[in-house]
């Protein structure tokens, strides 16, 4: 934004203190994201810049908590590191514990999520959905609703799903949820059901209903339309709808914290215990993993973005 | 009746076309009326079923395990379920009547049976929520009862302890002998009943959830206040300049949307820590001593400067959505006429960024007055907000239904803030990135 011409010296100053004062907010914005990257790599287990490492000494940075995150939880650490090494590691280490835990929870409630998700977006899309608004906002709220009550909730239904039948005087047995792998996904499918709609909605917003009405009238089925025709277009949002509910899931630590069991110890749950009890730079080695993590996500997003609006045609190329 | 301008009704008139009594049917001779109807009910019918699984899954996974935690914030059957003998005296006599023997004789017999079948532990509880320091009496009662107590009841219970002749106790046991009690609610507000049965407020010390309710309101004010005006300078920015640019500068405000919230949450820890990167800053500088480093974190600043971080792209994208939209030209118009910059701004910019001003501080409130996570490892003992202590309930004091109210009351304030988000902004708006 160009300062007219006709820019008094007051304005003028206002213009460049107002420019000024943006860049103190994005500084804000970043500063403590991009801080805890160099700390990572410091050689003592201080949380601050040590002399050394403002003097750029590289002795005053080192890999240690980096390694740390392998060797944690090890059974023999300091054996020589080969196969049996990397093995033990693969087997014990706790983070690369937690890692998978994150990944197996993340990848299934994704999948639930996106595909259940999906599905209902195309049906809110259609103009004839009846009850649209209200149903909407029933599929949103589980973003809305604080998490520490539907953490509640869940710890409660979860440690006896059958609960609710005994309302209308069945008195079933069933096991519990809690404490498994299958409760933690049905938990984090469900919180991340919101941003896939939100994201599929918003992409079917520009998606011109006659290119079905077209299909069909060519000759294709229903599915085949589906396929070879809406799929492609709305795949993009689609695609970024489902890296919202993976990074909801991979980021979720109050509903793991309720129902999950010493079995479910994912990468949030690990930090959190890390940052309440002993705070350790190992964990600003994992945020900062999560930082280069959470860049290629945004990347990829930005991109998938990008390549739908000009698929929708909403900007010329 | 078929307009002879409108194209449709051509094709189905020459298709169908009116019969003798003059309704319009279709090609196979159906009422053409009747017809659209059902391929309407179908058209509806299919949308809704591909949104009904979703929608099952949600009310299975979601909205059935917050019908769950509501009926517990009004049922506690702790008392009721193993004290059989003494509920029934309770349903029997009405409120007022003196413990007469059969009322002694059921007490320990309840108690003999309660503590042979170890739950003695689960009452005591239930009426400690009512009566604090009563689990004991429970609990002892209990250990002494095990091989069964001796008539007369009344001065053997009484030998016990004498609080077993508390009028208080015996209306608070009066009280739990139902299942289904509003008196966790009344806890909530900082209510309780006397012995009377009426409604009384807490000793002054014990009045701890109005003042954490209102310091949650207060402090998600505050927050929503200063994202407020953090964001706006900054999503004007974002509007104004060329795509190319603001498309780059925009990456710095959802960098840390996409970033994992432990990870701000620990950046902060860093930063603002006594020995953390600020105070060293500050120290260098000279502008404090090294004694007197500041206390930033662990605290309510903690609380506000984290949080604030945390939900201020939640202001910044609603607001940069509506400025994109805003005619510059309107501006250029108010300045040509006379206006200064600042007049121009107030009168004619600002009133136009509303919607989304609206949109954002809705949204930053709502998620606020919720927020757990950031609270709990920043906020320290004064920057704790109501979620923390829903949580302390369900993982230390274990009083679940105690914790069922307050999310109670806590779900029915957001939903009050969801549905006016609804009217006034539309969930469809709600716009990620």
């Amino acid at each position: 934004m160009a300062l007219p011409t006709y820019a008094s010296p007051l304005e003028k100053v206002w213009h460049y203190a107002y420019l000024a004062i943006c860049a103190a907010i994005f500084f804000f914005l970043i500063a403590p994201i991009v801080v805890v990257i160099p700390l990572s790599f410091n050689a003592e287990p201080y949380f601050t810049f040590t002399d050394k490492m403002l003097s750029l000494d590289p002795e005053g940075y080192s890999l240690r908590w980096y390694d740390s995150l392998l060797t944690f939880g090890m059974a023999r650490p300091d054996a020589p590191r080969d196969l049996t090494w990397w093995a033990d590691a693969w087997q014990n280490a706790k983070w690369v514990n937690a890692a998978k835990s994150s990944i197996i929870i993340g990848v299934f409630s994704t999948l639930v999520a996106t595909v259940l998700g999906t599905l209902a977006a195309l049906g809110l899309s259609r103009p004839e959905m009846p009850w649209r608004r209200a149903i909407m906002a029933i599929l949103i709220s589980p973003m809305i609703v604080p998490i520490i009550i539907t953490a509640t909730g869940m710890f409660f239904f979860y440690s006896n799903p059958c609960e609710p039948l005994t309302w209308i005087g069945l008195d079933p047995q069933c096991g519990r949820l809690a404490g498994t792998y299958l409760g933690v996904i049905l938990a984090h499918a469900t919180l991340g059901i919101p941003f896939v709609i939100i994201t599929v909605t918003a992409t079917l917003v520009g998606f011109d209903q006659s290119l079905n009405r077209a299909a069909a009238s060519l000759g294709a089925n229903p599915r085949t339309t589906f396929f070879r025709i809406t799929m492609p277009l709305i795949l993009p949002g689609v695609i970024s709808g489902a890296l919202f509910a993976f990074v909801t899931s991979f980021d979720e630590v109050v509903a793991v914290l309720f129902i999950a069991g010493p079995d479910q110890q994912t990468i949030p749950r690990q930090m959190w215990n890390g940052i309440r009890e002993q705070i350790s730079p190992a964990i600003l080695a994992v945020a900062t993993l999560l930082v280069i993590f959470s860049i290629a996500l945004l990347t990829t997003v930005e991109l998938l973005r990008r390549r739908s609006e000009r698929l929708r045609g909403l900007t010329p190329r | 009746m078929a307009n002879a301008l409108d194209p449709h009704a051509a094709i189905v008139t020459k298709a169908g076309g009116l019969d003798r009594q003059g309704t319009l049917r279709t090609a196979d001779g159906r009422p053409l009326k009747a017809a659209l109807a059902r391929s309407s009910r179908r058209a509806r019918r299919r949308a809704f079923f591909l949104v009904l699984p979703l929608l099952l899954f949600v009310l299975i996974t979601f909205v059935l395990p917050i019908g769950q935690m509501l009926q517990r914030s009004v049922k506690n059957d702790g008392f009721s379920a193993n004290m059989p003998q003494l509920t029934a005296w309770f349903h029997d006599n009405p409120r007022g009547t003196q413990p007469d023997d059969a009322a002694w004789a059921a007490l320990a017999a309840d108690l003999a049976a309660a503590a042979q079948a170890r739950t003695i532990g689960v009452v005591g509880t239930r009426i400690n929520y009512d009566m604090p320091g009563t689990r004991s009496l429970f609990t002892s009662a209990g250990r002494k009862a095990r091989g069964g107590i001796d008539p007369p009841y009344r001065q053997a219970i009484l030998d016990m302890d004498e609080t077993w002749g508390d009028p208080k106790l015996w209306s608070v046991m009066r009280m739990a002998a139902s299942p289904y009690t509003a008196n966790f609610y009344l806890a909530a507000v900082d209510r309780t009943r006397d012995d009377q049965g009426q409604i009384t407020a807490v000793p002054e010390q014990q009045q701890i959830y109005v003042k954490l309710f209102m310091r949650t309101f207060w402090l998600s004010l505050a927050i929503t206040a200063t994202t407020f005006l953090l964001g706006f300078p900054v999503a004007h920015l974002l509007a104004t300049l060329p795509m190319r640019q603001s498309n780059l500068l925009m990456i710095l405000v959802l960098l840390p949307f996409w970033t994992s919230l432990l990870v701000r949450t620990t950046s902060w820890i860093v930063l603002l820590q006594q020995q953390g990167v600020v105070n060293d800053m500050l120290v260098w500088l000279g502008l404090i001593g090294n004694g007197q480093r500041l206390q930033m974190i662990f605290n309510q600043t903690g609380t506000i400067i984290a949080m604030t971080h945390i939900l201020l792209p939640f202001m910044i994208l609603p607001l940069y959505s509506v400025m994109r939209t805003i005619n510059p030209s309107y501006v250029r118009a108010a300045r040509s006429l006379g206006a200064t910059s600042w007049t121009a701004f107030r009168r004619i910019y600002f009133p136009q960024t509303l919607p989304g001003l609206g949109a954002g501080a809705l949204l930053v409130f709502i998620l606020a007055v919720g927020y757990y996570i950031t609270p709990a490892l920043v906020g320290g003992a004064s920057g704790q907000l109501i979620s923390n202590m829903i949580a302390m309930h369900m993982t230390q004091t274990l009083n679940w239904s105690m914790a069922a109210a307050l999310a109670a009351l806590l779900l029915a304030g957001v939903l009050i803030l969801y549905w006016v988000y609804d009217r006034l902004v539309g969930i469809d708006n709600l716009k990620l990135g």
